[in-house]
């Protein structure tokens, strides 16, 4: 009786269509991925239940880092602002900046304020290569004589004259509260009554009373 | 008529027989890269963007008739302290005060809410000087938790962080 005959597969499979999706998938990864700014100062966020996206535009934010020391940052985009926020404490505190030292805080990311209005000068003369390592004091918030913040905001209050803006702070977990107090001050001397505190999310706890409306108006699961 | 040439190649003498290569190349390497740069890539990216949590401040006013009323049976005061611990007091006494810690605060407030009227009851935190921003925005998203919309964020006063001291020693808390 002649043997049933098994065709001979070949074990080969054709790679070309998986490579065409794994590589579309790479690019679409690449594309899509957002990279984050490499970032001076470390800050852990405390975790809250708050599901509302910090916004990224028109920001002046407020780091309070793990010793609590305060420093101020605005938004890349908001040149303009930058502009006229460095000349109104220029000619506030009489620091005599040149131009090119306001332009190291207008143009560059890495100049962040983190120095009284004294060290100012010098902090913002200093070559970029030099700020690396550079331990900064941050801005004087906690003694209430002498809360540096106030003319901070109060200048960028002015500047950003029309558009919202908005009040960001970021504090680390172990920053202790009288810099943050410092910070609520000086928001409150400026009228700046609403403001924003970045937060990694969680979600809400199960039975608790807001887990319970989240449940109810569905918008969002507990798992 | 002898036109082969002689051997048994059909081709001319001195005719080699051209290897015929396949245009195929095996992909395999090619899409084990693709995937490892894909985990690669969905491994190293932070998904999350951070959230923000919104704090209204309320104005400061010297004027009486602009101040919130506040009961005194509808108030609890919260302290969060040193070492995650938080103090509470019923009423507008801080000698009564009573600690606590984050885990066990909610049902405080909980059980103090259910026991007072909804339109009166306010929460007052007052973070002392030990406490860290972590402590402050827990408490915070504590109220958001509970659903209380009434809560305030004031300073301590002298004395009160005096009666907080005087606790944590009572409880040896360094």
């Amino acid at each position: 009786m002649p043997r049933a005959k098994i065709p001979r597969k070949s074990t080969n499979i054709d790679m070309t269509a998986m490579c065409d999706v794994a590589f579309l998938l790479l690019s679409f990864f690449i594309l899509a991925t957002k990279f984050k700014p490499p970032e001076a100062l470390t800050v852990v966020t405390p975790s809250s239940v708050s599901s509302k996206i910090a916004p990224d535009a028109n920001v002046v934010l407020v780091t309070m880092d793990k010793d609590g020391k305060v420093y101020l940052s605005v938004s890349d985009k908001n040149t303009g602002e930058k502009q006229s926020i460095i000349d109104e404490i220029n000619t506030a505190k009489n620091l005599g900046l040149s131009d090119a030292e306001k332009a190291n805080f207008v143009r560059n990311p890495a100049y962040f304020v983190g120095v009284p209005f004294t060290q100012l000068k010098s902090y913002l003369g200093k070559a970029q290569d030099q700020l690396k390592g550079l331990n900064l004091p941050g801005i004087p918030v906690k003694d209430s004589t002498n809360n540096e913040m106030i003319d901070w905001i109060r200048a960028a209050v002015g500047a950003f004259q029309g558009t919202k803006m908005n009040l960001l702070v970021k504090g680390d977990d172990a920053a202790k509260y009288p810099s943050f107090q410092g910070l609520v001050i000086a928001f409150k001397k400026n009228d700046q009554l609403k403001f924003q505190m970045v937060t990694s999310p969680v979600p809400a706890p199960a039975g608790s009373e807001l887990w319970k409306v989240q449940q109810a108006t569905g918008n969002k699961s507990a798992e | 008529m002898d036109t082969s040439g002689g051997g048994g190649h059909k081709k001319g003498p001195g005719v080699k027989k051209a290897k015929k290569l396949s245009t195929r190349v095996d992909l395999t390497p090619m899409v084990d890269l693709g995937f490892l740069l894909i985990t690669f890539f969905i491994f190293t990216t932070t998904m999350s963007q951070p959230t923000a949590m919104k704090l209204f401040l309320p104005k400061d006013t010297d004027k009486p008739d602009e101040q919130n009323k506040l009961k005194e049976s509808a108030a609890l005061t919260v302290m969060p302290a040193k070492n995650n611990q938080v103090y509470y007091y019923e009423g507008l006494d801080p000698t009564k005060i009573q600690s606590s810690n984050f885990k066990a605060i909610r049902d405080v407030i909980l059980d103090k809410k259910r026991r007072t009227d909804a339109k009166d009851f306010m929460v007052i935190i007052k973070c002392t000087q030990d406490a860290t921003y972590k402590n402050t925005v827990d408490i915070l998203d504590e109220m958001k938790i509970d659903d209380i919309h009434r809560f305030a964020l004031v300073d301590i006063t002298p004395d009160e962080y005096k009666i907080v001291q005087l606790t944590e020693a009572a409880n040896g808390i360094k």
